[in-house]
């Protein structure tokens, strides 16, 4: 299509504007986390390491932060189960009964998060899960369960289900050849919904914050009770370290993605 | 037999005695569904018509005071807002991603999952500190010679937020739906005599705008539900919905009148879905068409 060189000059402005507004924000973070004053005003004033110091030593910032990992790596597992499970069952079912239950058990990605946790919470005061692990397990891995749903089922629309018949007529056992022939096709869509169950529940603060206690916080608790409470740099210290991990994953494994095309082709 | 001769859908299906075992493989998750989704909405329904006593009491008192109707107003003012904002810049944002090469594409595409990816608490937190008023923007309006202005605890200050917060959803299916237009349809119609503008408004809006009202629907229903960031980045005046129901539970333990609140709230979102799904369905099937 021919664009004029104005309107493309234009609309490369644009986007880089949007570029800036999406990324920019959250880089914010990074110049604060080394503020040498307990203050979140900007521009920040001198130079330390010591809120970074802190998030590792204080036993409020790094016994959340473990949580966080102990929920999200077994809800990362759990949900990646049943939902690989569902997602199973789902395409081998009539299409009708099929889009009813897949749209069922997606509703969690469309009620709104606080009257979900008022319920949640409600259910959690009398079967004394408020602040426990359990709790937080059951109540993210149902949160995740969705993304794990989509990721599966999107593979398995693109694998051709009559590699199953080929190695059942060589005589495989319906054991085997799921473990040798569909699990290595669908692998990629079940490893990308691990993914983003384990980011789905490290990130949750809204039922979150209903159902945690003062003996069990999970880390975006924490942030949000430090948000709300004091101008404590060590929240930018955790946003910036947050910010990086995130950023070596993605662009590591975006990396890795392309370099392995690369290689294929 | 060559492949192409073999059955697409397995008999496995069919064979009899064995349509349970899919509805078996179901059937974890949704016990999970039931017992950590389902029957808590129930509870909160149950307590909104029961408590402190049954009848529609709750929903009397909603529609009754002005404050509600006023919050309600304002959360659907504000999502509508967001929706727009989000429109306008994810637009030429997503075309871009269509019309550059491989590596400029992937920059763009970096710079849409970062963020997406980087904590909603953390964002938040980068907002309210590039918004307070000794924050980043003022203090460069400040250095400019300007006065400073209100962006903290106002209500544009959590449309700025919000719409950041949610822009990914907005630029990832409008993305999607653009990639599948055929350009040559643009050329073609230029081939007849259509200026780029004209060719654009009558052949390549009309084709994406599945993917508008996707994004839209998508951005607007999570924009009514949201609570962090407007709970950190608003004030008193742009109090949302979400923060009303937290207040009547948590501090008020006005559970009848919180879940009357969070029921308004939930059907609403329904009601938008079951609306948006038909039209959205018969778009993409006619761009699929096409």
């Amino acid at each position: 299509m021919e664009i004029k060189p104005l309107t493309r000059v234009i609309l490369g402005l644009v986007c880089l504007l949007v570029a800036i507004w999406l990324v920019a924000p959250t880089l914010v973070v990074v110049p604060m986390s080394f503020n040498e004053n307990k203050s979140l005003a900007f521009p920040p004033q001198g130079f330390s390491w010591q809120w970074y110091q802190n998030f590792f030593t204080n036993p409020d910032w790094s016994s959340s932060f473990l949580n966080s990992l102990k929920v999200a790596s077994v809800v990362a597992v759990l949900a990646t189960v049943l939902g690989t499970l569902a997602a199973f069952g789902l395409d081998r079912m009539k299409a009708g009964s099929a889009n009813l239950l897949r749209m069922l058990m997606l509703t969690p990605m469309v009620v709104p998060g606080v009257v979900l946790a008022i319920g949640i919470y409600a259910v959690y005061l009398d079967t004394h899960l408020v602040g426990t692990l359990l709790g937080f397990v059951l109540a993210h891995t149902i949160l995740a369960l969705p993304f794990v749903l989509i990721a599966v089922s999107a593979s398995l629309e693109v694998f051709d289900r009559r590699l199953e018949t080929a190695a059942a007529s060589l005589g495989a056992g319906a054991l085997t050849a799921f473990r040798t022939v569909t699990l290595p096709l669908i692998l990629p869509g079940i490893l990308s919904g691990l993914l983003f169950a384990f980011a789905t529940s490290f990130d949750e603060i809204v039922v979150s914050l209903f159902i945690t206690n003062p003996y069990l916080k999970t880390l975006p608790v924490q942030i949000f009770s430090s948000i709300t409470r004091d101008a404590d740099p060590t929240v930018a210290a955790v946003g910036t370290i947050l910010l990086f991990a995130t950023t070596i994953l993605i662009g590591g494994g975006m990396l890795l993605l392309g370099r392995e095309r690369k290689g294929r082709q | 037999m060559s492949a192409s001769e073999l059955p697409t859908q397995p008999a496995a299906d069919v064979r009899p005695g064995r349509a349970w075992r899919p509805f078996a493989l179901t059937a974890p998750a949704l016990i999970l569904l039931v017992a950590v989704i389902g029957y808590p909405l129930f509870t909160i329904v149950l307590r909104s018509l029961s408590e402190p006593e049954w009848g529609v009491q709750n929903y009397v008192w909603f529609f009754g005071a002005p404050i509600n109707l006023t919050v309600l107003q304002r959360t659907f003012t504000i999502s509508a807002w967001v929706t727009i904002v989000c429109v306008i810049c994810a637009y030429p944002y997503a075309y871009l991603m269509t019309a550059v090469g491989p590596r400029v594409r992937l920059v763009l595409v970096l710079c849409v999952l970062i963020p997406f990816w980087v904590s909603g608490v953390v964002r938040t937190l980068s907002w309210v500190i590039l918004l307070q008023d000794s924050g980043v923007i003022n203090s460069l309006l400040r250095l400019a010679g300007f006065d400073g202005i209100r962006l903290i605890r106002t209500q544009t200050g959590v449309v700025i937020g919000m719409a950041q917060v949610l822009l990914p959803f907005m630029i990832l299916p409008l993305y999607s739906v653009m990639k599948g237009i055929d350009l040559r349809l643009m050329r073609a119609a230029q081939s007849l005599g259509a200026r780029p503008s004209r060719a654009f408004f009558t052949v390549y809006l009309p084709l994406s705008l599945p993917g508008v009202y996707a994004g839209a629907i998508i951005v607007f229903i999570l924009a009514l539900g949201f609570y962090i960031t407007p709970a950190l980045l608003g004030g008193p005046r742009s109090t949302m919905l979400s923060t009303l129901v937290q207040t009547q539970v948590l501090s008020l333990l006005q559970w009848g009148r919180g879940g009357a609140m969070g029921v308004v709230l939930l059907v609403t979102t329904f009601v938008l879905l079951a609306l948006a799904a038909p039209v959205m369905r018969s778009r993409y099937r006619e761009a699929g068409r096409r």
